[in-house]
């Protein structure tokens, strides 16, 4: 049987700040471009909802609210070995699927993708 | 005229109306366009000003408008020229002999198309949804609905399809294809409603009304009529399958007498007749399942036996991790859990089972039935777990919290 439903996907892009930063122009413009193949491609398939690249960690803001009073504070934050540079928002038929495009990302030191399924509303059990 | 009778007759009119256009003037992305806008325009006009005489006529009338006026803008645009003769709108009175609608979904879910692709644009240009519509139903940004429509029209163009019937050695495989579309949708469709779902269209009977069009076209097609009897006999099911609050209420505790009875005589019905004429395939196995249940006054009269045959059946027309799991909660039924649970053990090792939600969830139901409750427990956390749905999530929830089980019916 073919697919009963499509799942969203988010596909999660970390760097290492060290290893981008060792990174030369050439490089960082062909991993930009490869970015754009891939997004170019899930738009002309229907099959991307949003991508988004992620400014600077330091512009981070960090929230609460003690008893009801906003608190935020700005960085600098501790130096982290991985931050969260960027997301791709995917709608397919698989895991499998989305792995494959993860994949068609740039690899690399400075680099780590992760692939999650999206929770939905839909109520398939029948037991 | 009310508005939601307006909205039903658009609807039915919509896959006749773009059929009109695309046989006048060729071009299905554009037409597709201008039938859009002609359907907005009715929307907006018949409920106050009356339905016109000739609902169809007037709509093929202003889409060829509308049509006229996007095409010259385009034309303008690329500096094309040609005869102004092409740009007349057609005679109102022209409607055409044949029903387009076969041939338009045949085209809408086109191979060239992803799947998400494929059903945004069946529901636009044969279920006469709006882009916001679709959103809403999809539970995806309108931007998105918007893009995944023009850049589907493009591939279609680009593909060099047209609107006619493909050849009949692809038929049948590009009928299989539709069936899936309408099927995702139903599923699409399956969604709890608890309070903040409530405005969403129902899927669920836009895609039994797109599978009784389809079924109109093809009365002798077996799977067809089979799949319409699947929506209908699991869509009956809907009203006792949800507590007012949107949590999931498993088969064997709905209250029965808040079924559908009228939508199960009628998937009945054309299942037999079905059964008895065409050879059986895989919606119809499942759609006999559904019927099956549905038959049950009570959940212990449900006739398992006969249950799991169609299921040993649809396990070698169409094999499945779903169509296992269920084998098996079948096999539960007739042979107790313990058997059950040996053979999952032996399922579990196929690569497409291991690690699924669902195989938490029928063990910790086997586990459940045999009275191991501890270890029942431990496995609707599992599957709570790892599911995607958050209703399910939530009702695994519910069984993992429950102090005991009562005993099976």
């Amino acid at each position: 049987m073919t697919a009963e439903a499509s799942v969203k996907y988010v596909i999660l892009i970390y760097h290492n700040p060290t290893a981008w930063d060792a990174l030369s122009d050439a490089q960082r413009i062909e991993i930009g471009r490869r970015h754009l193949a891939l997004a170019d491609n899930l738009a002309a398939s229907g099959e991307l909802i949003v991508s988004e690249a992620l400014a600077d960690p330091s512009l981070t803001r960090r929230v609460s609210v003690p008893e009801g009073r906003t608190m935020a504070s700005d960085g600098p934050f501790a130096e982290v070995k991985e931050y969260l540079a960027g997301f791709y928002l995917i709608e397919c038929e698989s895991i499998d699927q989305a792995t494959g495009y993860a994949a068609q990302l740039p690899q690399g030191a400075y680099y780590e993708v992760e692939v999650r399924p999206v929770m939905d509303l839909k109520a398939l059990l029948e037991l | 005229m009310l508005v939601t009778d307006v909205e039903g007759l658009l609807r039915d009119l919509a896959p006749q109306v773009l059929g009109a256009l695309v046989r006048r003037y060729g071009d299905f992305d554009t037409c597709e366009d201008a039938v859009q806008e002609a359907l907005l325009a009715a929307a907006v006009q018949w409920p106050t000003d009356g339905v016109p005489a000739n609902p169809q006529g007037w709509l093929v009338t202003v889409g060829s408008r509308r049509w006229t006026e996007l095409w010259r803008n385009e034309s303008a645009r690329r500096r094309r020229e040609k005869t102004a003769a092409l740009l007349a709108p057609p005679d109102p009175g022209l409607v055409p002999a044949v029903d387009d609608t076969l041939t338009l979904l045949l085209l809408c879910c086109h191979p060239a198309l992803t799947l998400v692709s494929q059903v945004a644009l069946t529901l636009r240009a044969v279920g006469g949804l709006s882009t916001a519509e679709i959103a809403r139903g999809l539970l995806v940004p309108e931007a998105t609905v918007a893009q995944r429509i023009s850049r589907a029209k493009q591939r279609i163009r680009a593909s060099g399809a047209e609107f006619r019937m493909p050849p009949p050695a692809e038929r049948a495989q590009r009928i299989a294809a539709v069936l899936s579309v309408l099927y995702l949708i139903f599923n699409e469709g399956y969604t709890a409603s608890s309070g903040s779902t409530l405005h969403r269209p129902a899927l669920t009977t836009e895609a039994i009304r797109l599978t009784g069009q389809l079924h109109a076209h093809l009365p002798d097609h077996g799977e067809v009529a089979g799949l319409l009897a699947l929506m209908l006999l699991t869509d009956a099911r809907r009203p006792a399958r949800t507590h007012p609050d949107g949590t999931l209420i498993p088969l064997a505790e709905q209250d029965r007498s808040r079924w559908n009875r009228q939508a199960i005589a009628e998937g009945v019905g054309l299942l037999s007749h079905t059964l008895a004429s065409t050879p059986v395939g895989p919606y119809q196995l499942q759609a006999a399942i559904a019927a099956l249940h549905d038959e049950a006054p009570r959940p212990e009269d449900t006739d398992w036996p006969q249950i799991l045959e169609l299921y040993e059946l649809l396990h070698i027309v169409a094999p499945g991790p779903m169509v296992t799991l269920n084998r098996i909660v079948a096999v539960a039924m007739v042979h107790g859990p313990e058997a059950a649970l040996r053979q999952l053990s032996d399922a579990e090792t196929d690569p497409a089972l291991a690690g699924h939600h669902r195989v938490d969830a029928v063990r910790a139901h086997l586990l459940d039935i045999a009275g191991e409750h501890d270890a029942a427990r431990t496995n609707y956390e599992l599957a709570a777990r790892r599911t995607l749905s958050l209703p399910e999530q939530r009702y695994l929830r519910s069984r993992a919290s429950r102090r005991r089980t009562p005993p099976p019916p």
